[in-house]
């Protein structure tokens, strides 16, 4: 297999909690704790999870938009965790991201046209037609008029405004672009046509990406593989067709389970998981489920299990697949 | 989601024309403040200080200092619209150039806080840790000392005129406006917008200037507007303490304390200069409170 586009290797984040009157380090959030993964290039990687497990938060540790605390993130070849400040400014040009809220990812001062031509000015495109050429290229790529330009973000509905942040990511012609829940704050009519966008683009353009989201079903449509995330760490991670059909780890098989099926004849096993996400300040030693998990056995409270192949591609953090 | 509709753009029912209009924000700040009639009058009474203080040497009927012993203390008339005072000299006229005088105090001492306070602002918002630490203890204690003590302070370290006068209420408005940005930026640099400017790979300067900045400007417009109100009022206390304009310069506060001795023969003497101090603070507060309405609520759609 070729070299992939992103390889990250153990990556964590531990925010600090500081507390006491000088404000002393008094612990730690361990928001991504050792995740590894790689992606392709022209594949989507699904990262899903519940919230605060950390998929976020890897996803902007791989723009460096937070530091990683630990571990490397290869982007073709280049480990990015040691660019210099001046590096990372041009590398951000081949990365970009779409965020999850189109009503606050967008400057409301600026009208669209300044928006999009924002990211072609920092990457020294001087002429002002030819960026004004561009802006209007972008907009008819993402299904917007070119006259829309003009306007301002809050004329346009919120579709239209993850459309504006599409094209905005678009703008510099990056390889990779992370997507940080970009249809979870848009209604379900609209979802599906910003994910058909998203995947027209791909062909397009050759573009890999990062997909992120809690939603199962829309992760399914778009991913080529899928990753499951558990506070903090990767518990699952294999093609897309082989986990929903055959879910290997007992988080995956619960998550699933939770998906809502439209049909009334069908009845599906629900497997319910009691009590609540672990705080990721203090997480349980061993496995970080086996507080959870209905299959947890002794060594699970103990040792951790490691992350490797059980199927080809298909990774499973457990102790149940030996 | 089994099923997916084809990725066709959304289509707006109203088909707008190339040359559709395009509200700014601005301009639609404008327009509500322009429904507020109070705001209105705030903003004509401003105007008109403003104009007088412009064309003061074509509108003033007498010499600004002209002193004329003989019609001392003469009461309102058809001659002198507002009497003179104890040396003779018409108070309408240094009431227009006091005009001058208030508006010019008021405005550049604000700018200059504005100036100096958003700087120190921006800086310790964006980059917080300890260069906020040391910019919000300087701001805390310049705010421990009742302002106009604090004016007086400063005059009393520089000399008494009106140009230091000017300087110390700068100072004393600098905290005020440093905390406002600096809250302002605390807040707006946690937006999304910031970083996904960020991940554009923008310059810091640049994410300042261009995005946080403007996003900050609404509460420092509301606040510079009734700041220059509070700057006429030093400006006038510190007059009339002796501690601002020097005679024979016509400032109202110092009109005020001139007189002061002659409030039962000539009352006429204090009432103008004080009528147009009043007129005036009221104006810029009403367009204040005009702006807070039109600027403050959240951006509508």
């Amino acid at each position: 297999m070729a070299e992939p586009l992103v390889k990250v290797e153990n990556l964590k984040k531990h925010f600090p909690v500081n507390g006491g009157i000088f404000g002393k380090k008094i612990g730690e959030v361990k928001a991504v704790d050792g995740v590894s993964f790689f992606i392709n290039k022209g594949e989507t990687l699904g990262l899903v999870g519940e919230s605060g497990c950390g998929k976020s938060t890897t996803g902007r540790m791989l723009l460096r938009l937070l530091e990683p605390s630990e571990g490397s993130i290869y982007f073709e070849g280049r480990d990015i965790t040691k660019l210099s400040k001046g590096e990372l400014r041009k590398i951000r040009r081949e990365m970009q991201m779409v965020f999850q809220d189109p009503f606050a990812s967008l400057n409301p001062r600026h009208t669209v046209e300044k928006i999009l031509e924002e990211p072609l000015i920092v990457h020294g495109m001087k002429s002002s037609a030819e960026r004004k050429k561009r802006v209007r290229e972008l907009l008819e790529i993402v299904g917007l008029n070119s006259y829309h330009a003009k306007r301002y973000p809050h004329q346009f509905s919120g579709g239209q405004r993850q459309r504006i942040g599409i094209a905005r990511a678009l703008a510099v012609n990056p390889k990779l672009i992370i997507a940080d829940e970009p249809v979870s704050a848009l209604d379900v009519s609209i979802q599906s046509q910003v994910l058909n966008l998203l995947q027209d683009l791909q062909e397009e353009f050759d573009l890999t990406y990062l997909f992120i989201a809690h939603d199962l079903g829309v992760v399914r449509h778009i991913s080529d593989r899928v990753g499951v995330m558990y506070l903090g760490r990767i518990v699952e991670l294999s093609d897309s067709e082989p986990l929903y059909e055959n879910p290997k780890h007992p988080y995956t098989k619960a998550l699933l389970s939770a998906v809502p099926i439209p049909d009334v004849e069908h009845q599906s096993e629900r497997v319910i998981l009691q009590g609540d996400v672990p705080s990721p300040s203090n997480p349980p030693k061993g496995c970080p489920f086996h507080t959870r998990c209905p299959q947890a056995m002794e060594e699970c409270a103990n040792k951790q299990p490691l992350f490797k192949e059980v199927e080809k591609g298909h990774y499973v953090a457990c102790h149940l697949y030996k | 989601m089994a099923e997916l509709a084809t990725n066709t753009p959304p289509s707006s029912p109203e088909v707008t024309p190339e040359n559709e209009k395009v509200i700014s924000p601005w301009k639609e700040a404008w327009k509500t403040f322009r429904k507020n009639k109070i705001a209105l009058f705030g903003l004509g009474i401003v105007v008109f200080f403003i104009l007088l203080a412009i064309f003061a040497d074509s509108i003033a009927p007498y010499e600004m200092n002209g002193q004329k012993l003989a019609d001392k203390h003469l009461a309102p008339s058809s001659e002198h619209w507002f009497g003179t005072d104890d040396f003779g000299r018409d108070i309408l006229t240094r009431v227009i150039y006091g005009a001058r005088i208030s508006l010019w105090v008021g405005f550049v001492s604000v700018s200059g806080s504005i100036i100096i306070g958003s700087l120190l602002g921006i800086v310790a918002g964006y980059y917080g840790r300890w260069i906020d630490g040391i910019i919000s203890r300087i701001f805390d204690i310049l705010l421990a000392f009742p302002s106009i003590l604090l004016a007086i302070a400063v005059v009393a370290i520089l000399g008494p005129s009106l140009q230091n006068a000017l300087i110390a209420i700068a100072i004393i408005n600098v905290p005020t406006f440093g905390r406002l940005i600096r809250s302002r930026v605390l807040s707006v640099k946690e937006e999304e917008y910031i970083t996904a400017a960020r991940a554009i790979g923008m310059s810091d300067m640049r994410i300042l200037f261009h995005h946080v900045l403007p996003n900050s400007m609404a509460p420092i417009i509301v606040q510079g507007s009734l700041a220059i109100a509070t700057a006429i009022i030093e400006a006038a206390a510190l007059g009339f303490l002796g501690l601002g304009a020097q005679a024979p310069t016509p400032e109202w506060g110092k009109m005020l304390a001139d007189s002061k001795d002659f409030l039962t023969d000539a009352p006429w003497t204090l009432f103008f200069p004080g009528l147009a101090i009043m007129l005036t603070v009221l104006g810029f507060n009403l367009i204040g409170d005009g702006l807070r309405d039109a600027l403050d609520p959240r951006m509508k759609n």
